[in-house]
């Protein structure tokens, strides 16, 4: 037969999942489900697709990342490029109803168009949560936990989740610079992690030298307490002041939830250019050059759905944290029963038998084999039932 | 360990003495060697050799921590890494040159260069529709034989770009050498960046 064009082809940055790598995704995607229905959030699902002029537009993700088409009607519709703007608008429009806080979570695959290096996936599984319509630092510290402790339960050895506060920032730069234009500037910068660009930008503008050393400063606060303390003195603002002090009580509750070793602070963190309002957070592995998850709060995305309310939640690559957990073979052995015609119904009660105790069983007419040496080394187990009287064998 | 990718050619000889001069303890035959892949155990690092323009690439994928790289490589790959100090080493600008007293064909005017994105961006916020021309090297033969009006290049003493009868016409940026890590291993070794910078940052040329 000739080769058609695109015969096996996919289009650009899409994959397929075979045997081996879909088991380990679905034994890490359980292990993980699990723990997080055990903190008591309950999963959801939303469509692939939505709408461009809603959550296509209240999403984090870029518009040139985006992969938009028509519908009938002609609306621009988007597949979903991040599951917690979906998530949001069915919270505004069911579930977030007596403003009590609600725990959402979701295990859904995304899309966004990568432009470089056409292998990189643009569809790939995320699993997080959100906690909508809880505004307090403990929240914050309950989906920073949480995400440690997945980390944990699927076999994670070292990770490093690096905290940051954009209000903080925020304030910051508003005290010094005065508006929000010339923050923005400096902002872009943090974003791009331009730390010389910043500096040489700081040494640019026309401020007392205390001012610019004020916002030099702001590169190193990183690490534990005397970070938060260093920040804390920085800051004169009262807005500023009580972003530090959000990152101090979220130190003190996440060295109660026991996972304070494992997170740093990081205040130049900044994620994203508007998305943010709050505390915000990076997660990083061994052997994975990129952030195989992320999050923080977003208090102002619910407004979108004219249903204001405070809310953060974190996201999870299942592919980068499969590469980061490393190779496992978790696949459990499938047993074969190759049976002939005449044996068929003791073959079926001996594969139900087997079925029943939990394994696996593949239960194959001998007829359909082609090569009996090949097939047979596919497994480590096979039971023969072949001719009348039963000259069966292992 | 930390494993720092180094640029071939120009910038190498200068980033090995800044490192010389930081105190790392780097072998005589160091610069010498044709080896990809140099382990210097006393410093715990390991030194790759790669392309200057894919110094970005092995940092932005974390099998090297860091690297260092030009800001036009930077500036071109736009790849998602830090970019913690500027060595101020390989000092140079990038520039749009042509031959002299001739002007863009209106009809199709062409840039040649080894970085188009830089120029793509650039005459796009000039306004003016160019089409770009990328080449791999020599990129001063494109106006003397007609393949384009002008070049964007590097140029650094102005040399090459004279003894082809070429000027230089605008300036685009300036460039230097910088310090680039890879976003996970700036959490993850956090200490040993930190230390390999402030020693770096001690022996940076003034400006």
């Amino acid at each position: 037969m000739a080769k058609r064009l695109f015969m096996f082809e996919k289009p650009l940055g899409m994959r397929d999942t075979l045997p081996f790598l879909y088991e380990m995704k679905k034994q890490v995607r359980s292990v993980m489900a699990e723990e997080i229905e055990r903190w008591g959030y309950e999963f959801i699902e939303t469509p692939t697709l939505e709408y461009y002029e809603t959550v296509g537009a209240a999403s984090a993700i870029a518009d040139h990342r985006l992969f938009k088409l028509l519908d009938q009607q002609g609306h621009t519709l988007v597949l979903r490029p991040d599951m917690t703007a979906p998530i949001a608008r069915v919270a505004a429009s069911r579930l977030y109803e007596d403003g009590n806080p609600l725990r959402l979570a979701y295990n859904a695959n995304v899309f966004r168009a990568q432009q470089r290096e056409g292998g990189r996936p643009a569809e790939f599984e995320q699993i997080g949560v959100e906690l909508i319509g809880d505004g307090t630092v403990a929240a914050d510290a309950e989906v920073i936990s949480l995400m440690a402790a997945l980390l944990k339960r699927v076999g994670l050895g070292r990770f490093s989740v690096a905290i940051g506060h954009i209000g903080y920032v925020n304030a910051l730069f508003l005290e010094i610079l005065g508006n929000e234009e010339r923050a923005s500037v400096l902002r872009r910068f943090l974003y791009e992690k331009n730390y010389v660009g910043y500096r040489e930008h700081v040494k640019s503008l026309p401020l007392s030298s205390i001012d610019q050393k004020r916002l030099l400063d702001l590169l190193s606060l990183r690490g534990g307490r005397e970070a938060i303390e260093a920040a804390k003195a920085l800051a004169s603002s009262g807005e500023g002041q009580q972003a530090a002090d959000e990152v101090a009580s979220l130190f003190a509750a996440l060295e109660t939830y026991g996972v304070a070793e494992a997170v740093k602070l990081d205040m130049a963190l900044v994620s994203h250019m508007s998305y943010y309002t709050g505390i915000l957070f990076e997660v990083y592995a061994e052997q994975v050059g990129f952030p195989i998850g992320n999050g923080g709060r977003y208090d102002e995305l619910l407004a979108k759905f004219s249903r204001p309310a405070p809310a953060t939640g974190f996201g999870l690559r299942i592919d980068r944290l499969i590469e980061a957990v490393g190779e496992t073979d978790v696949r459990e052995e499938i047993e074969c029963i190759v049976f002939s015609q005449e044996r068929l119904a003791e073959a079926v009660e001996l594969a139900e038998a087997k079925r029943a105790e939990g394994r696996r069983v593949v239960l194959q007419h001998i007829a359909g084999i082609r090569d009996i040496d090949a097939y047979s080394q596919r497994y480590r187990s096979i039971v023969y039932l072949l001719g009348r009287s039963g000259r069966e064998g292992q | 360990m930390l494993t720092i990718a180094m640029p071939k050619g120009r910038i190498f000889d200068e980033a090995v003495e800044l490192l010389r001069r930081a105190d790392y303890a780097l072998p005589p035959e160091f610069a010498e060697s044709r080896k990809l892949v140099i382990d210097v155990t006393e410093e715990q690092m390991r030194f790759i050799l790669a392309k200057p323009m894919d110094v970005v690439t092995y940092v932005e994928h974390g099998v090297a921590d860091l690297g260092i790289a030009g800001k036009d490589v930077l500036m071109e790959e736009e790849r998602n890494v830090y970019e913690l100090l500027d060595l101020r080493i390989s000092r140079c600008h990038l520039a749009v040159a042509g031959l002299p007293g001739v002007k863009m064909n209106e009809i199709a005017p062409r840039v040649a260069t080894k970085y188009p994105n830089i120029a793509s961006t650039y005459f796009r916020e000039q306004g003016e529709q160019v089409e770009i021309i990328r080449l791999n090297g020599s990129i001063e033969l494109a106006p003397l034989i007609g393949l384009a009006d002008r070049i964007v290049d590097i140029v650094s003493t102005g040399r090459t770009l004279k003894e082809n009868g070429l000027v230089e016409l605008e300036r685009i940026a300036e460039v230097t050498s910088r310090l680039i890590a890879n976003p996970a291993s700036y959490r993850l070794n956090s200490g040993e960046i930190e230390r390999l910078v402030d020693r770096l940052a001690a022996v940076i040329p003034e400006r």
